[in-house]
């Protein structure tokens, strides 16, 4: 143990960002960003999904069968997927009812699965921990920045609470309804990866 | 290499383990969720007769306006009672009562189907809360009508949905939507006519409101949730006015 390595959390915010450059878990970024609020619950249960799956997988990781271990991963996968949709209800009943199925989904959500078998099969239980974690959080970044824009310009308000004043609709101003219908999401997250591309040639495949 | 012994092994335990760890958690945690939907139902009916309602303050509010609560059968009879949180009558809860299940029961004519029906009492005036469910486009719909004491014009009402599509069928849970409930009457000389949600509703007719624009799939499942569920009422309503 080496200590920390801040880079496993700090790649995925940026230049391994799962999202806009592995383009994965694209389904719950569209679903679930139409308010900030949920967009938020959402990326802190899929951070606390993937850290701690992560986390077990890789203590697990020298006793797992390779035959079953898929298996194996998805059973740890689905027990934390779980628990934190029964904690959601229990506690933040409102915001369980938007998300809805896409809690359950996480359990379908290709960053955890893509984690679990790129990174915490064949390294150090902290390492994986602190992958899991800059993974969740380079995903919550993109869904968060969605989610401010999409409220914002689609209900004229953030996290619940009004931003654009009355006198602006007595003006003629109207919320965007687009905004809060599905393909703005996915037309926002394009323009993230264009801007992300545009600013790290890099990332551009030739 | 691993033997299959070993992976057999292996695999239930993991298994078994995730279930102990699941149990738990399901048990610990029923409490709190089993709350939440209270609350929420509660809130749902305060909507309903117009009393704003925060998760925190609904069960006390409930307790203070929601006097009585009856359960009533298709004939009209009231088989249990609530009144001032005391069991009157019979021994089920009328709140607790499964509204989706009671309907099927009553669909399939079996004379056990009971649903509740609230009486509130808000500044010395009486309304009668029934709640009603449906089906919207894409899942159930579900809400509550309250009905001052002729017990034919409505006076509030509030809808809720599963998933119908935002900016179009998801507008019946605005409250642009439910006002227009607002003086609606469901009897004409005593016969049971319902509200009709229609395209181009005549604003003078007591019995027509009107559609929500693309949304036409959901706004014809409210108007047939509104007859289906409010049938079952009308014997017990008459028997009232008697």
């Amino acid at each position: 143990m080496a200590g920390f390595n801040f880079k496993l959390i700090k790649n995925p915010l940026s230049k391994e960002n799962p999202i806009t450059v592995q383009v994965l878990g694209i389904c719950s970024a569209l679903a679930v960003t139409a308010k900030l609020q949920p967009a938020f619950v959402m990326a802190l249960s899929v951070t606390v999904v993937v850290a701690f799956s992560n986390l077990i997988i890789s203590y697990l990781r020298n006793t797992i069968p390779p035959r079953i271990r898929i298996i194996v991963q998805l059973v740890i996968v689905s027990l934390l997927v779980i628990l934190v949709d029964q904690v959601l209800k229990a506690f933040v009943y409102d915001v369980s009812k938007q998300l809805s199925v896409f809690v359950g989904l996480i359990i379908t959500n290709c960053i955890v699965m893509g984690r679990l078998e790129a990174f915490a099969m064949s390294n150090k239980p902290l390492d994986s921990f602190l992958d899991g974690i800059g993974n969740g959080l380079g995903y919550a970044v993109i869904l968060i920045t969605i989610g401010v824009v999409r409220e914002l310009f689609g209900s004229g308000s953030l996290w619940g609470y009004q931003i654009i004043p009355d006198s602006f609709y007595e003006m003629g101003y109207q919320n965007n309804s687009l905004m809060i219908m599905p393909p703005m999401a996915l037309i926002l997250v394009g323009i993230i990866i264009w801007v992300h591309r545009a600013r790290n040639k890099e990332l551009c495949e030739k | 290499m691993f033997s299959n012994r070993y992976i057999f092994i292996y695999a239930t335990v993991l298994v078994i383990v995730s279930a102990a760890i699941l149990t738990l958690a399901s048990v610990g945690l029923k409490p709190y969720q089993d709350k939440n939907i209270r609350v929420e139902k509660m809130q749902q009916l305060l909507g309903a007769v117009g009393i704003e309602s925060t998760p925190k303050d609904a069960e006390e509010l409930f307790q203070k306006y929601f006097v009585e609560q009856h359960a009533v059968n298709a004939k009209g009879e009231i088989v249990a009672s609530i009144v001032n949180g005391k069991q009157t009558t019979g021994s089920i809860s009328p709140f607790s009562l499964d509204t989706k299940k009671q309907l099927a029961l009553y669909k399939a004519n079996d004379a056990s189907a009971s649903l509740p029906i609230y009486i509130c009492m808000k500044d010395g005036k009486k309304s009668y809360v029934v709640p009603v469910m449906g089906n919207g486009l894409w899942g159930p719909i579900w809400g509550n009508l309250a009905f001052s004491e002729d017990l034919n014009t409505i006076v509030g009402v509030n809808f809720d949905h599963k998933g119908e599509t935002p900016g179009l069928g998801a507008e019946i849970a605005l409250p642009d939507f439910q006002n227009q409930f607002k003086g609606k009457q469901i009897f004409e000389n005593n016969n049971f006519t319902s509200v009709m949600v229609i395209k181009r509703a005549d604003k003078a007719n007591p019995h027509q409101v009107d559609a929500v624009s693309g949304g036409t799939i959901t706004s014809n499942g409210v108007t047939d949730m509104l007859k289906n569920c409010l049938q079952f009422y009308i014997p017990y309503f008459n028997s009232l006015k008697k």
